[in-house]
């Protein structure tokens, strides 16, 4: 049973990365066909982190961003955190609606615009968890998206709540997707609970 | 010039007149400040969960509001503040996501504004003002020498409690 983070061996970070690889791999490019534009990944980092460096992944507790939150439950719970910067959030919304980039502003931000953030993170983590899945024999069954826009600080410590009863770290899985190689879109986390790690762990025969 | 002291999430930090004390991004979390006027020194906590006694890790005290409050009291105490002089302030205890169900998620903040009322009065200390509720983000800064807290959202306005 992995209950210390800080105990993971560089294998099991490894094995960790990887599934995280394929995972946002597959989302990245149901991102792309989504938006019909090239989108590119950097390869995933296995964070962690004490829960007041967290904020710090997306640019400070301060900066305006849009959250979508999932639930996973299942044998290996977890929690889905996709984040994009409010400015990134509204070029995707001009994408998707076909409008030229620029259309929307931050203000108009409206229930048009939420829902299709939420209909692309339910794309995405789907994708994500479609992939961990196959390659762990587990199912993950996410909830419906429920999303904020806000301070990064605000919209993560709810999430880092549920966290915070079980553990004072928090092991974060994360990758950027970028437009156009450099411009970043959205951060996509994936946050297991302390006890789901043994289970993917074992899943994926490196649990020692 | 004082310096802003900042405090991070499950964090718990003093200053003393002229620094202030600052923390950003408050969701469903509380900034619990007391401080003592006269002498010029105030504390403040960012507590993420209602109590201690139900968690498996409680080492960290700063992360509940049960035990913040009495760590925040000691700490004070010890930087030459009398415990009856001691006042307080906080803000944040929202609730974030919307569209959550009936997940435990929601209640959190709310859960989180209770306790903190509850800790404050349970030993003694006054209450000056609080702004918590709505599902909006907080930035708070807090002078210890005024006892003026700034409350900063993005599209919820800007004031001094």
């Amino acid at each position: 049973m992995v209950e210390d983070f800080n105990e993971l061996s560089s294998i099991q970070i490894d094995a960790l990365k990887e599934i995280g690889n394929i995972g946002a791999g597959n989302a990245a490019t149901a991102l792309a066909q989504m938006v019909n534009a090239k989108i590119d990944m950097n390869v995933p980092k296995v964070n962690i982190l004490p829960f007041a460096e967290v904020p710090d992944l997306i640019g400070g507790a301060d900066s305006h961003v849009v959250g979508i939150y999932f639930n996973v439950t299942g044998r290996a719970p977890a929690s889905i955190l996709f984040i994009l910067p409010i400015d990134k959030a509204i070029i995707l919304c001009d994408m998707l609606f076909g409008k030229n980039i620029g259309d929307t502003s931050a203000d108009d931000f409206g229930e048009m615009e939420m829902s299709a953030m939420m209909e692309l993170g339910n794309i995405l983590s789907a994708t994500y968890l479609n992939a961990l899945a196959m390659f762990t024999n587990i199912d993950f069954i996410p909830s419906v998206p429920a999303l904020g826009i806000d301070m990064a600080g605000a919209i993560i410590d709810a999430v880092l709540a549920q966290f915070g009863e079980v553990a004072d770290h928090v092991l974060v899985l994360d990758t950027e997707f970028k437009k156009e190689a450099t411009d970043v879109v959205g951060y996509f986390f994936l946050l297991p609970e302390p006890g789901s790690l043994s289970s993917i762990l074992s899943a994926l025969g490196v649990n020692f | 010039m004082g310096k802003i002291i900042q405090v991070g999430m499950a964090d718990l930090k003093l200053a003393k007149t002229p620094d202030k004390l600052m923390t950003a991004g408050l969701g469903s979390c509380i900034g619990i400040c007391v401080f003592d006027k006269n002498v010029g020194v105030g504390g403040l906590a960012h507590i993420m969960l209602p109590s201690s006694t139900l968690a498996k890790s409680n080492l960290n005290h700063a992360k509940f509001a049960d035990t913040a409050i009495v760590l925040l009291l000691d700490e004070l105490e010890k930087m030459g503040c009398s415990r009856s002089r001691l006042q307080a302030k906080y803000a944040g205890g929202s609730q974030m996501f919307k569209f959550s169900g009936d997940s435990d998620i929601m209640k959190i903040g709310p859960r989180n504004a209770e306790a903190v009322g509850e800790h404050l009065n349970k030993h003694r200390i006054r209450v000056l003002a609080s702004d918590t509720g709505g599902n909006y983000g907080r930035t708070i800064t807090f002078d210890p020498k005024t006892g003026d807290l700034l409350v900063r959202t993005i599209g919820h306005g800007e004031r001094i409690i």
